[in-house]
């Protein structure tokens, strides 16, 4: 069981690795993570430590000291852009395992079990898919307290439809192959066939859909925090926008306020759109080559064999 | 003639009627057919294609797809009939007394599973107690049974050619000992002389295990050289049902006729094959009295307004023509 899981994730790598776009998407989204988590050892300022503010520090540009310049409140934007990357990226990372559970769940629910079953969860997925969902999620998070975990919630509980009918399609067209007939034939039940015919045939394109999700997710944030609907103590990209924008950056001629956490937004949701795309064409290998098409990799593998 | 097998019926099909759910009405696709099954026989279903064949196997099985519904009959198997059973039940009658070798050998394995995973699958289910190790053994002796060396239990269905994958659906159907096998045209896409070994191997597991094999095929020349019983079958309907012999040189309904005429013969390699003229019907534009009779060369007025009755010929041989009826 080991041997054909290290094989399979060999494989993929394998092929991954001559995929320039799931390439650079994953260096990109590797440089994002590697800053957050390192945040405190790479940012020059502490942004939550007190300062002693003089009017020179505010908006000031950029300078020895401060090589990115200073905000509103004569912080530093490189430490602020360096931290901001951890809010993005968990807001991003947890909001889209719940959009894509709740969704896969649905889908492939819906999917399989067909009849009424499906028509009452896609006719929820429809409502939900024609609710616009920022205003909605303005709502909500201005009901609820502000936080970080209730921005993940909303975001999370709102932006599961594209998945839920993504899987569902995939799970119709898998569940009318021969061998979910011939599974039903030989007894097994229907979570058996679910878990072992179908979700593996579903899985390589929700993983690479859970890529896009964290894109959509990140950004839904950003635009959130934006809209000044974030926790004010937490400092993320959407926010240091939002300050900039409504505590005189603009008019101050500002540009460093703004540019920075708008290159980290465009950053990671590239990066996550690069590995997306690139792993669906690694994931389906039928857009690539079939076990009939002469490459080098079948060359190597046969001279390998043949070696005593 | 072949030897007379077992005779001890092991199911026995009645009345069975089945038909598909479209637009609010129900198109029969299966009408009032009859069949028994006995230890050790092999039956011959044949038909052209779209005449039902496929519909009646699966729904011995109960695995008709959504549309489906079987409106009538009985399907008795060990003193039950399989119709009455609930979804549980059947769950355990399927497989482990009755199996399947589906059409396709390639689409009914799953891509992504070694095969040893997907035999062993039908073992566990059945038998709860067996471990991982027994089912390990289990699966090696039947691919040894169907000839492939155990050691390609760990490959992918795409690392077989279409024969190994055959011989792998017929491992995986023989892996809860079932009484009866139904094989849907195990030997299509497959090259003649794959096919002979197939179904020589069907053949010899039947004198060992004692199965009783029903046989869904196109092929004449295999019915004739396997088979004890034929069941010829027209537009749902059962057309000619008797021992392979009779139906072969005493065939009595002219579909049956018209069928073995239209199959090359080798000790006459110039006489003309002869075709049957215009299409099987449409299930939903049946023609009235006789499903055949529009292209029945010897129809006659009656054929086209009534439907004949199943009519026996002799003990064992029955017939659904008018010609017959006039004869007895």
């Amino acid at each position: 069981m080991s041997a054909v899981t290290t094989t399979s994730f060999g494989t993929i790598w394998r092929s991954a690795r001559r995929n320039w776009m799931a390439l650079a998407g994953l260096s990109m989204l590797a440089a994002a993570v590697i800053v957050a988590v390192f945040a405190p050892l790479i940012a020059p300022y502490d942004p939550k430590a007190d300062l002693k503010v003089s009017i020179d520090d505010i908006y000031a540009p950029p300078s020895a000291a401060h090589w990115l310049g200073t905000d509103d409140a004569g912080r530093d934007v490189l430490s602020n852009f360096i931290y901001g990357a951890r809010v993005s990226l968990i807001v991003g990372f947890f909001a889209s395992f719940i959009s894509v559970f709740i969704g896969g769940t649905i889908g492939i629910t819906a999917g399989y079990f067909g009849g009424r079953v499906e028509n009452i969860l896609m006719r929820i997925t429809d409502i939900m898919l024609v609710i616009p969902d920022l205003p909605l999620a303005v709502v909500l998070v201005a009901l609820t307290k502000p936080s970080l975990m209730n921005i993940i919630l909303v975001i999370g509980l709102l932006g599961w439809t594209g998945t839920a009918r993504l899987v569902r399609s995939q799970t119709l067209s898998v569940k009318e192959r021969k061998f979910v007939l011939r599974a039903k034939a030989i007894g097994c039940g229907h979570f058996h066939i679910l878990r072992r015919h179908i979700f593996p045939l579903v899985l390589p394109l929700l993983v690479a859909n859970t890529v896009l999700v964290i894109s959509l997710a990140i950004l839904e944030e950003s635009t959130l925090s934006f809209l000044g609907l974030a926790d004010p103590t937490t400092l993320s990209w959407g926010q240091m926008l939002n300050f900039a924008f409504t505590r005189g950056g603009v008019s101050a001629g500002a540009w460093w306020a703004l540019i920075m956490p708008g290159l980290g937004i465009v950053w990671v949701v590239l990066g996550c759109t690069l590995l997306g795309q690139g792993l669906e064409q690694v994931l389906n290998p039928r857009l690539e080559w079939h076990h009939l098409s002469v490459g080098p990799k079948m060359v190597a593998r046969g001279a390998k064999e043949e070696r005593p | 003639m072949k030897p007379v097998t077992g005779q001890k019926t092991l199911l026995s099909v009645r009345h069975l009627s089945v038909g598909y759910e479209s637009e609010g009405k129900l198109l029969p696709a299966v009408e009032d057919v009859h069949f028994d099954l006995r230890e050790g026989e092999v039956l011959g279903l044949v038909g052209e294609s779209g005449c039902g064949k496929t519909t009646l196997m699966l729904s011995l099985l109960r695995l008709l797809p959504v549309a489906g519904r079987i409106t009538r009959g009985e399907v008795r198997f060990g003193g039950q009939d399989l119709l009455d059973l609930s979804e549980t039940e059947m769950s355990q009658v399927r497989w482990r007394d009755i199996a399947m070798i589906f059409q396709g050998a390639m689409n009914a394995l799953n891509p992504v599973l070694p095969v040893e995973q997907q035999i062993s699958e039908a073992i566990r289910r059945h038998d709860a107690s067996v471990s991982a190790a027994q089912a390990t053994r289990r699966v090696e002796e039947l691919l040894e049974m169907v000839g492939i060396t155990a050691n390609r239990k760990d490959q992918y269905p795409f690392q077989f050619s279409g024969g190994m994958r055959q011989r792998v659906m017929i491992a995986m159907a023989l892996a809860c000992r079932p009484q009866v096998l139904i094989a849907d045209e195990p030997t299509t896409a497959l090259d003649v002389m794959i096919q002979a070994q197939i179904l020589e191997l069907l053949l010899e597991l039947r004198e060992r295990l004692g199965l009783a094999v029903i046989l869904v095929t196109h092929d004449l020349g295999v019915v004739a050289e396997i088979c004890d019983t034929v069941l010829v079958m027209y537009g749902g309907m059962t057309a000619e049902y008797s021992d392979v012999d009779r139906v072969y040189n005493h065939a009595v309904h002219p579909y049956t006729q018209n069928l073995l005429k239209a199959f090359p013969d080798l000790s006459q390699p110039n006489a003309r094959l002869i075709s049957i003229p215009g299409y099987p019907p449409r299930l939903d534009a049946l023609p009235s009295g006789c499903r055949f009779s529009p292209r029945c060369p010897a129809a006659f007025e009656r054929c086209h307004q009534e439907t004949p009755g199943l009519y026996t010929v002799e003990e064992g041989h029955t017939a659904r023509c008018f010609l017959v009826e006039g004869k007895v």
